[in-house]
């Protein structure tokens, strides 16, 4: 492969048809592509690799956005997202099927590091083998766990129906309890082999060493694992890190995830297409009016409507002010790990208080806003909003910024801690999924909003800060940057918001989505957020899956410790600025 | 740059802020609790920061906000049209609630929380009225769906967010008697939304 490597005419091509890519494809691999269409390019299970390893090295797919399944009754099918860094523009789709029993597709570690907690993810919720993946374990839900939650014929504790509504509720619906609902009673339901009083957990390994061991080599320092959480306050939500550590120099990070679990997207499966709007507040509680954003806009791409001007306008305000507090909170926690304890987080979250505010009087709820439906939002803005919104925007904001910044940028405490601490190289850092902050500060200029524009993005003038190492201080300056850049936009926004509806059509509780799927994805203050929703044409999504950037994130954590401090690990962790809420779903 | 200036530097933004946040309660000494300097020390205008100091002193949560779902319903009156009050609540006897049982609530609701039992006539016919009405706030995510879809204005969003209890299967499901409130204090907390509501009214009853 090395012979052809990317040329740059390859990177100029309008690569984002799914039949131009299929051609390509054929001329290398003729035998590889077993369909094409709109939906994307369906390839033999056996020649996945070679055309993965084909689409990175020679056509410039060098980013995977997405791995995720779908249960089609009758047989699996694993779904990659990719897209260029480069050309930009909507992600192609590859879809590999497989059978029903004893499912397994090759993995795509080797070529995408980024695919190796996603495909895990997609072990652990569908029971997909991939052949090839250097760790496949499960991952949000503990080892010796029975089943596997997201094929269509697992139910979950408590479960009722299908679908929701359920019938019980009208019009003969006196409450019942959720445990005298549940079918197996104690809320367990347990696999039918087991014999319950022989049961012994698994057991993970730890190597201990060994008393006589110790003694004889009493000034020898070994490797110890360390399991650092779930609940220390630093690990930002309920986080189990498995560290491996020589002394104090950390060899080794696993993320040990699954705590806050919910099953976000069966929870989904189960919901009408408006019931997950306020879902989704809840994957990542500090940006809920961006993750509206987000999800509004895959579904209205399915439905094919626009929402009129003014709600667009005040999308993008809600959007921006969600990013600017978002990273504001983001920049106290890690001043926060760093050392300096609470007192400037405390200043970081005065401003957010004062944004929150807002949402609440707009939304009706500061942090949980479920403000956003399918063609417009739920109510309009109140008539002080934009007097108010201004005055933060001229004044507050740009002030808090730069105090941000004029406190830590040139504190020598802190340059000492984050100068080339924690590096991402740029080729890592797209190999392995990264988006957001993270995927800019190692130098890549990449912006959902600027790749594939959605909303108005298009019509406002910011810029994509970069940095340039791709250190804890580059990610540290990137977010006051995109801070500043959403102050920019925000100005824009409120000078040319209009007057008008706010709504296209009629609000409607039954929203019917045509059949089909979509990839949909929005640049959210943590990274690329990304639903894929499967629409059957009924009242819920027969699909409906989040690509979490927190969670993806996490990917890169061991490359960024390895060979730091134990301390230094702890603001790694928080210069990734993950939220539970999201990683665990 | 000599070593320490930016920690001095940081120093002085601490410095700073405790002044800041200690000006304005000389400045306002003694009349912290003047209602129009509280809304204005809490707004995007005030500098500083302002604690409130909760019991003793609560924030207005502004309009829109939301939190459990009521009933509404108009109270009966007495013979001179004034609503009858009962003496034991303190609160208008119930007239008629606005529910019709339609059951849009309870279809929209994302956690399914909302259990209805419409009314029958003795006949066995339904009748547009509940004769149970169920939520589970423990269950009830406060995402103010079903006031928003209701046709008949009749579920509205409360703002008492004081309901922490000791135990969950009696207290933390609301039945009629629970749910239901008066319009006038539909009207007294949401101003904007009952004057909205009330010319919408008008306008459909005069066609």
């Amino acid at each position: 492969m090395a012979a052809n490597a990317p040329a740059v005419t390859e990177t100029q091509m309008p690569l984002n048809d799914p039949q131009v890519v299929a051609e390509k494809i054929k001329t290398q691999y003729p035998d590889a592509v077993e369909a094409v269409s709109a939906q994307g390019i369906v390839l033999k299970k056996d020649r996945l690799l070679d055309v993965a390893r084909y689409l990175h090295d020679t056509l410039a797919f060098d980013y995977l956005n997405n791995v995720t399944s779908v249960d089609w009754q009758d047989h699996f099918e694993v779904v990659y997202h990719l897209t260029s860094i480069d050309r930009g523009g909507a992600p192609i789709t590859l879809k590999v099927n497989t059978a029903r029993d004893n499912p397994s597709v090759p993995s795509l570690v080797p070529v995408y590091r980024g695919a190796d907690f996603q495909e895990r993810e997609v072990y652990d919720m569908m029971g997909i083998r991939f052949e090839g993946h250097p760790n496949l374990r499960r991952i949000l839900m503990w080892e010796g766990f029975e089943g596997y939650p997201l094929r269509k014929d697992y139910k979950e504790p408590y479960y009722e129906e299908e679908k929701k509504p359920f019938g019980s509720r009208w019009d003969q619906g006196y409450h019942v309890f959720a445990e005298d609902r549940n079918p197996w009673h104690d809320n367990v339901q347990y696999p039918a082999h087991l014999d319950a009083l022989a049961y012994k957990p698994p057991r993970e390994s730890v190597p201990v060493i060994e008393a006589t061991q110790a003694a004889t080599t009493r000034l020898r320092t070994d490797k110890i694992i360390l399991n650092f959480g779930p609940q220390h306050p630093s690990t930002h939500g309920v986080l189990r890190l498995k560290v491996t550590l020589e002394g104090e120099t950390v060899r080794a990070v696993e993320p040990v995830l699954g705590y806050l679990h919910r099953n976000h997207e069966k929870i989904g499966e189960r919901n009408t297409y408006l019931g997950n709007m306020p879902f989704t507040d809840r994957l990542d509680y500090f940006t809920s009016m961006a993750n509206n954003l987000a999800y509004a806009i895959t579904v209205e791409k399915m439905l094919g409507i626009k929402p009129p001007e003014r709600a667009e306008y005040i999308r993008v305000i809600m959007a921006e002010l969600t990013r600017w507090q978002n990273h504001a909170a983001a920049l106290g926690f890690l001043y926060n790990d760093l050392g300096a304890f609470y007192t400037p987080l405390i200043y970081a979250l005065e401003e957010r208080e004062l944004i929150l505010d807002l949402f609440e009087a707009t939304a009706g709820s500061r942090m949980m806003c479920n403000y956003m439906r399918f063609g417009g939002v739920a109510r309009d803005v109140t008539d002080d909003f934009i007097d108010k919104c201004k005055y933060l925007v001229n004044e507050r904001l740009p002030r808090r910024t730069d105090e941000l910044e004029a406190y830590m940028a040139k504190n020598e405490l802190f340059l000492a801690r984050s100068k080339n601490i924690g590096i991402l190289p740029r080729d890592l850092a797209i190999n392995y999924s990264t988006a957001g902050p993270v995927l800019r500060a190692s130098g890549v200029k990449y912006d959902v909003r600027r790749a594939e524009p959605y909303s108005i993005y298009d019509r406002f003038e910011f810029d994509i800060p970069t940095g340039t190492v791709g250190d804890l201080y580059d990610r540290f300056m990137v977010r006051i940057a995109e801070m500043r850049q959403s102050i920019k936009i925000l100005k824009q926004a409120l000078e040319q918001i209009p007057p008008g509806d706010i709504m296209t059509g009629k609000k409607n509780y039954q929203v019917r989505v045509p059949k089909g799927e979509m990839y949909g994805r929005a640049e959210n203050p943590k990274g690329e957020l990304g639903f894929y929703v499967v629409s059957d044409g009924s009242a819920n999504p027969y699909r409906y899956h989040v690509r979490a950037p927190s969670f993806i994130n996490l990917t890169a954590l061991n490359q960024m410790c390895v060979g730091h401090k134990i301390a230094d690990m702890i603001v790694i962790l928080g210069s990734i600025d993950i939220v539970m809420g999201e990683v665990d779903r | 740059m000599a070593f320490g200036l930016g920690l001095l530097n940081g120093l002085r933004y601490t410095a700073s802020r405790v002044v800041k946040t200690y000006i304005g309660d000389f400045k306002h000494l003694g009349r912290r609790y003047d209602d129009k300097l509280f809304k204005e020390r809490q707004s995007v205008r005030g500098s500083g920061i302002f604690t409130v100091q909760y019991p003793e002193e609560r924030l207005v949560p502004p309009e829109n906000f939301r939190f459990i779902p009521f009933l509404v319903y108009e109270p009966a009156l007495d013979e001179n049209g004034q609503p009858m009050m009962d003496p034991a609540t303190g609160k208008p006897v119930v007239g008629k609630l606005r529910c019709t049982a339609c059951g849009i609530c309870a279809k929209v609701c994302p956690p399914q929380c909302i259990w209805i039992v419409r009314a029958t006539t003795p006949q066995g016919k339904p009748k547009p009225q509940p004769a149970e009405f169920y939520i589970d706030i423990d269950v009830c995510m406060n995402c103010g769906l079903c006031a928003e879809f209701c046709p008949f204005d009749a579920i509205k969003m409360d703002q008492v967010y004081e309901l922490a209890g000791y135990e969950r299967h009696v207290s933390h499901i609301f039945d009629l008697r629970a749910l239901s409130k008066p319009a006038s204090y539909h009207a007294q907390i949401h101003p904007t939304d009952w004057a909205r509501e009330e010319t919408e009214r008008k306008a459909k009853a005069k066609k």
